[in-house]
């Protein structure tokens, strides 16, 4: 049994222009121990889906129309809330991308990382406050014990995702899900965070949703991908066949806009046109109209997930034609 | 914050002279000050003269107002014009506007941010919408009509309350006069609060709260309350100072001896050292309190150091 499994999620977002589809049919899972990235343009649905799992959507305007989210074998959305509060920050918990407006700018990180133990484990504040210290050495703060009873803005960029880190290890979860958790880092900061994050991974044996768009974070960390495109997987694979051979033509568009250091001079590529409006996707397969390769079957029929390979899938009916083409 | 604190203190003092320096001039320059003396007829010219070489009023504009601050610095606030020591004065009507001052903020600290914050978290739905349309309506209102209505209703129809507060003004006859000189501040701090909750409740610190495990309970008290109260602290910080001096109308109503109706008279009457006295001890309200919220707003937001 996988530690997590998404089951055919459905995440409608109704707002008086009509309603979003943000999560269309996405499947998953995760093992103890594993990493999935999650990969994907703006509004592709992958920090939807992550959000649907943690159970902090915004309800309303956001909705689950439909799946199950097997936690630990229990689907988490037939839980009462008062248990589904319980799950969260303890069993699983999440790092959010700008550690800056996502930690509270008037309690100090000492009290925002002792309060899980305070509110979870029923401990003192001050019991609390002593945890925070042991766990801000964890994640390498210099000086945690003088520098607990600070704020976050007195904090650089990369300390106070640590401090992220620290807050969302706090309980030892099972299930860590990092929302580009490097996105607002300086390059060299990115490196030490996410090499940390793996790093207490391995220790804790935790299951990790990496959800980024940065391909380059993805290869050094990630056992495997799942590509995301208009609410919708296009493509899931272990990590080093995805980026030997593409199997999307989204997915290839995404490697081929990498910039490389062997093609300095030349103009970058990048995938045309823009994703599309969630209100009104386009029929058939949701790419098409930035595709290179679509025929008139992308523009009625939706592709199935098409098995590749027993670990490896592909949401598109010239799957073959493009592994072929990227192989070569 | 040490510097900081002595940097206002000494910032008041120009801030000080000029207002009352202002209060002065047009107190005793633009109005007569012995006319007040001889009632409603004309004073005689050799007595005004008399009195006024008697009180110093022949000297130089700048003199007197010296002679003034200096009697003031040394406690001494001059006597009004029946005999009565302004400082006499003073001690009986502060104690009344300083009850009624703690009831009006009570009424918008305890209704006004529950109000706001009930509203702020339910916003667009029928309760929020309610309030809402309230707060305009009690925005709209002049003070003087929501006193005189409802000291007709419950004093004088239903017989509830005292129409007219008794000289020691106990906490007790002054609930409904606190809400009155209230109403339209708890409106603006219903407002202020609904907003901020809004705004904030959405950000980002929330939702980390929420996905911490946090009771919904703690999520709003302590992280969402927290961050929205810092705007409402500083309204409500201010309007200490303008409630303290702003009841004169509330005062009269409900017929309280305190500073507004002092001042009411001593204006009414050419009082000159009743009302120049009472407005020098307003000003040193105001500033005193300005300083508070300011000092107040670095406890509350760790972000803002005074250095």
């Amino acid at each position: 049994m996988p530690l997590l499994e998404v089951r055919d999620l459905h995440v409608e977002f109704r707002t008086r222009e009509g309603v979003a589809k943000a999560v269309n049919g996405v499947n998953y899972t995760v093992d103890e121990g594993e990493t999935l990235a999650v990969l994907g343009e703006s509004g592709s649905g992958k920090s939807v889906t992550a959000q649907a799992i943690m159970g902090i959507l915004d309800v309303p305007p956001g909705k689950i129309a439909g799946g199950e989210i097997l936690f630990k074998g229990r689907d988490l959305l037939k839980l009462k809330e008062e248990e589904r509060r319980k799950v969260r920050g303890a069993e699983m918990a999440m790092i959010f991308q700008d550690a800056l407006s996502s930690l509270n700018p008037v309690l100090s990180v000492g009290e925002q990382i002792g309060e899980l133990f305070v509110v979870h484990k029923g401990m003192s504040r001050k019991d609390g406050k002593a945890k925070a210290v042991e766990l801000m050495d964890r994640v390498r703060i210099p000086a945690a014990k003088e520098r607990v009873g600070q704020y976050p803005h007195q904090f650089s960029g990369g300390m106070r995702q640590r401090i992220m880190i620290a807050m969302a290890l706090a309980l030892e979860p099972n299930l860590i899900i990092a929302d580009e958790p490097t996105t607002a880092l300086d390059v060299t900061v990115q490196a030490q965070v996410m090499d940390l994050l793996a790093e207490l991974q391995r220790e804790l044996n935790m299951g990790l949703i990496l959800i980024t768009h940065d391909l380059g974070v993805v290869a050094d960390v990630a056992d495997k991908i799942a590509v995301m495109y208009a609410g919708r997987i296009v493509e899931q694979a272990p990590v080093h066949e995805i980026y030997k051979a593409p199997a999307h033509p989204y997915t290839k568009g995404l490697l081929e806009s990498i910039p490389r250091l062997d093609q300095k001079g030349q103009e970058l590529f990048a995938i045309k046109g823009l994703p599309p409006n969630l209100m009104n996707i386009p029929p058939g397969c949701a790419f098409n109209p930035r595709c290179p390769m679509a025929q008139d079957v992308c523009r009625t029929d939706v592709p199935p997930l098409a098995e590749v390979s027993p670990t490896r899938r592909s949401a598109c009916h010239f799957w073959k034609e493009t592994l072929d083409a990227s192989t070569r | 914050m040490g510097r900081y604190v002595i940097r206002r203190l000494l910032q008041m003092i120009p801030v000080f002279i000029g207002a009352t320096l202002l209060i002065f001039l047009m107190v005793n320059v633009m109005g007569d000050p012995i006319a007040g003396l001889c009632g409603d007829r004309a004073c005689d010219p050799a007595t005004e003269a008399q009195l006024k070489s008697e009180f110093g009023l022949d000297k130089p504009v700048w003199q007197q107002y010296l002679t003034y601050m200096g009697n003031v610095f040394t406690g001494d606030f001059g006597t009004a014009f029946n005999g009565q020591k302004v400082t006499e004065l003073m001690s009986t009507a502060f104690p009344v506007t300083i009850r009624l001052t703690i009831v009006a903020i009570l009424f918008e600290i305890v209704v006004g941010i529950s109000l706001g914050v009930i509203t702020g978290l339910r916003r667009g739905r029928p309760i929020d919408t309610t309030v809402l349309l309230l707060t305009l309506v009690v925005i709209s209102i002049p003070t003087f009509v929501t006193g005189l209505v409802l000291q007709l209703l419950l004093g004088v129809e239903w017989g509830w309350i005292n129409p007219a507060v008794s000289t020691e003004a106990p906490f007790s006859e002054l609930i409904v006069p606190g809400l009155v000189l209230a109403s339209v501040s708890l409106a603006y701090v219903t407002r202020l609060t609904r907003t901020s909750i809004a705004e904030n409740r959405r950000a980002d610190y929330v939702r980390t709260a929420i996905a911490k495990g946090l009771p919904r309970r703690r999520v709003i008290t302590r992280h969402l309350l927290r961050n929205s109260l810092i705007p409402v602290v500083t309204f409500i910080g201010a309007d200490v100072g303008a409630l303290m001096g702003g009841a004169i109308v509330t005062e009269r109503i409900f017929n309280i001896h305190g500073v507004g109706y002092q001042l009411y008279q001593g204006i009414l009457r050419q009082n000159t050292q009743t009302v120049v006295g009472f407005v020098t001890i307003l000003v040193l309200v105001f500033l005193a309190v300005n300083l508070i919220v300011d000092l107040l707003y670095a406890v509350l937001d760790p972000r803002i150091r005074y250095a």
